[in-house]
């Protein structure tokens, strides 16, 4: 009994993140919910580098069997022209020991639903073992990785939980990264900038996409 | 029932068959194999751009899944006014930020839940002179955001909440690709 309200007190208190733990209870199991997402210049600066963790806060222990999902694609939405609109996509999902990407390529349809163009592959990659080296691919000037990494998220959120609670009026310094020595599901592409389309900026998101 | 399992009988005789002949001899092509199968329609289940906006300004459970489910261009018309409300919930002194924006202005930017990604310079988050050009992994988003929320038109108000004081990932990021730091 007190076993059980202890869990529920901690289970409430480690909620939320960046967007960690707020999967949608229709994902739940699905492996869907997306952590952070990072788009930045690659070493190569001719390139950007899409990054998109899911499942946060998993422990080294939790890691081991930590898994994608082959019934949950994962998108990243690229506009082009400040409509909020998708004009390309980047899309990965995975079949066996692999994770297979496609794009970026404009969909065949913009919004809530997406079907997968077998046309516009890209690549594909063997997912990465816990604790093993990591193992990427390079296509046509695109790289691909997918396995687990380090979050590399940082925050108090603890602290800011006891202020938004109450119990305290501001942050502590330093801080307590309540991120620290937990992991994500990543995946990684690195994409030539010349494929992302003519414009000068992007509007980007990453969804994950469940099949119905 | 009975003609998928045909058809499926049909794949995986067909899948042996291309595998079989797929020699080595290209040892670059990491192209998807025919026989595998990607159909079906995916529907959108979480949704994600900027770090913590959807953590901070929605509320927890129907309406959190509510957003993640909504397509970019639907947010802002939707979400606005809720965001300014949680943002005058979380900062009742709220008038301007150090970007110059109202509480209007601000959460009429945040609704729309986008990355802004530049091409053709320096990606960051902020880096005192580059505002919401990407986001690099060693970013502080947080600071950023806390102050922009709580630091008022100077960013010097509230000085408790306007940073965590966690500064750094935990472990160093690679230089070369993929970027991320080795799990725990």
């Amino acid at each position: 009994m007190i076993l059980g309200l202890a869990f529920v007190a901690i289970a409430g208190l480690i909620l939320v993140a960046a967007d960690h733990i707020d999967a949608p209870a229709t994902m739940t199991g699905d492996s869907g919910d997306i952590t952070d997402v990072y788009a930045f210049q690659g070493q190569d600066t001719n390139n950007l580098v899409f990054a998109v963790n899911t499942q946060g806060l998993l422990s080294p222990n939790a890691t081991t069997t930590a898994k994608f999902s082959e019934n949950v694609l994962v998108e990243i939405n690229i506009d082009n022209n400040a409509d909020n609109v998708e004009d390309l996509v980047i899309q990965a999902i995975k079949r066996g020991d692999k994770m297979y990407f496609f794009g970026p390529y404009k969909p065949s349809a913009t919004g809530a639903s997406s079907t997968i163009s077998t046309s516009a592959a890209s690549g594909s990659v063997a997912i990465s073992a816990y604790g093993a080296t990591p193992v990427t691919s390079t296509n046509n000037g695109m790289k691909f990785f997918a396995g687990p990494r380090d979050d590399p998220f940082f925050f108090d959120l603890g602290q800011f939980k006891a202020i938004l609670g109450g119990t305290a009026t501001g942050f502590n310094n330093p801080g307590t990264d309540t991120f620290a020595g937990t992991n994500v599901m990543a995946i990684v592409v690195e994409v030539p900038k010349t494929m992302l389309g003519g414009t000068s900026s992007l509007n980007v998101w990453a969804e994950t996409k469940k099949k119905q | 029932m009975k003609n998928i399992n045909k058809f499926n009988i049909l794949i995986v005789a067909l899948t042996g068959v291309l595998t079989f002949t797929s020699c080595d001899d290209n040892d670059n092509n990491d192209n998807n194999e025919p026989t595998v199968d990607f159909s079906g329609t995916y529907v959108q289940q979480d949704q994600m751009a900027r770090p913590a906006i959807n953590t901070v300004f929605i509320a927890a459970g129907a309406p959190k899944d509510e957003f993640n489910s909504t397509i970019p261009s639907m947010m802002g018309t939707k979400y606005q006014m809720v965001f300014q409300d949680r943002l005058m919930a979380l900062n009742a002194g709220y008038t301007t930020n150090a970007l110059g924006m109202d509480a209007a202005t601000f959460t009429g930017a945040l609704a729309t839940d986008v990355l802004n990604v530049s091409k053709t310079g320096k990606t960051t988050f902020f880096d005192g002179t580059n505002v919401l050009t990407g986001r690099a992994l060693a970013d502080d988003v947080i600071d950023v955001e806390l102050l922009l929320i709580f630091g008022g038109p100077m960013g010097t108000s509230n000085p408790g909440l306007t940073s965590d004081h966690v500064d750094a990932n935990d472990k160093a990021f690679l230089t070369a690709f993929p970027y991320l730091a080795g799990a725990w």
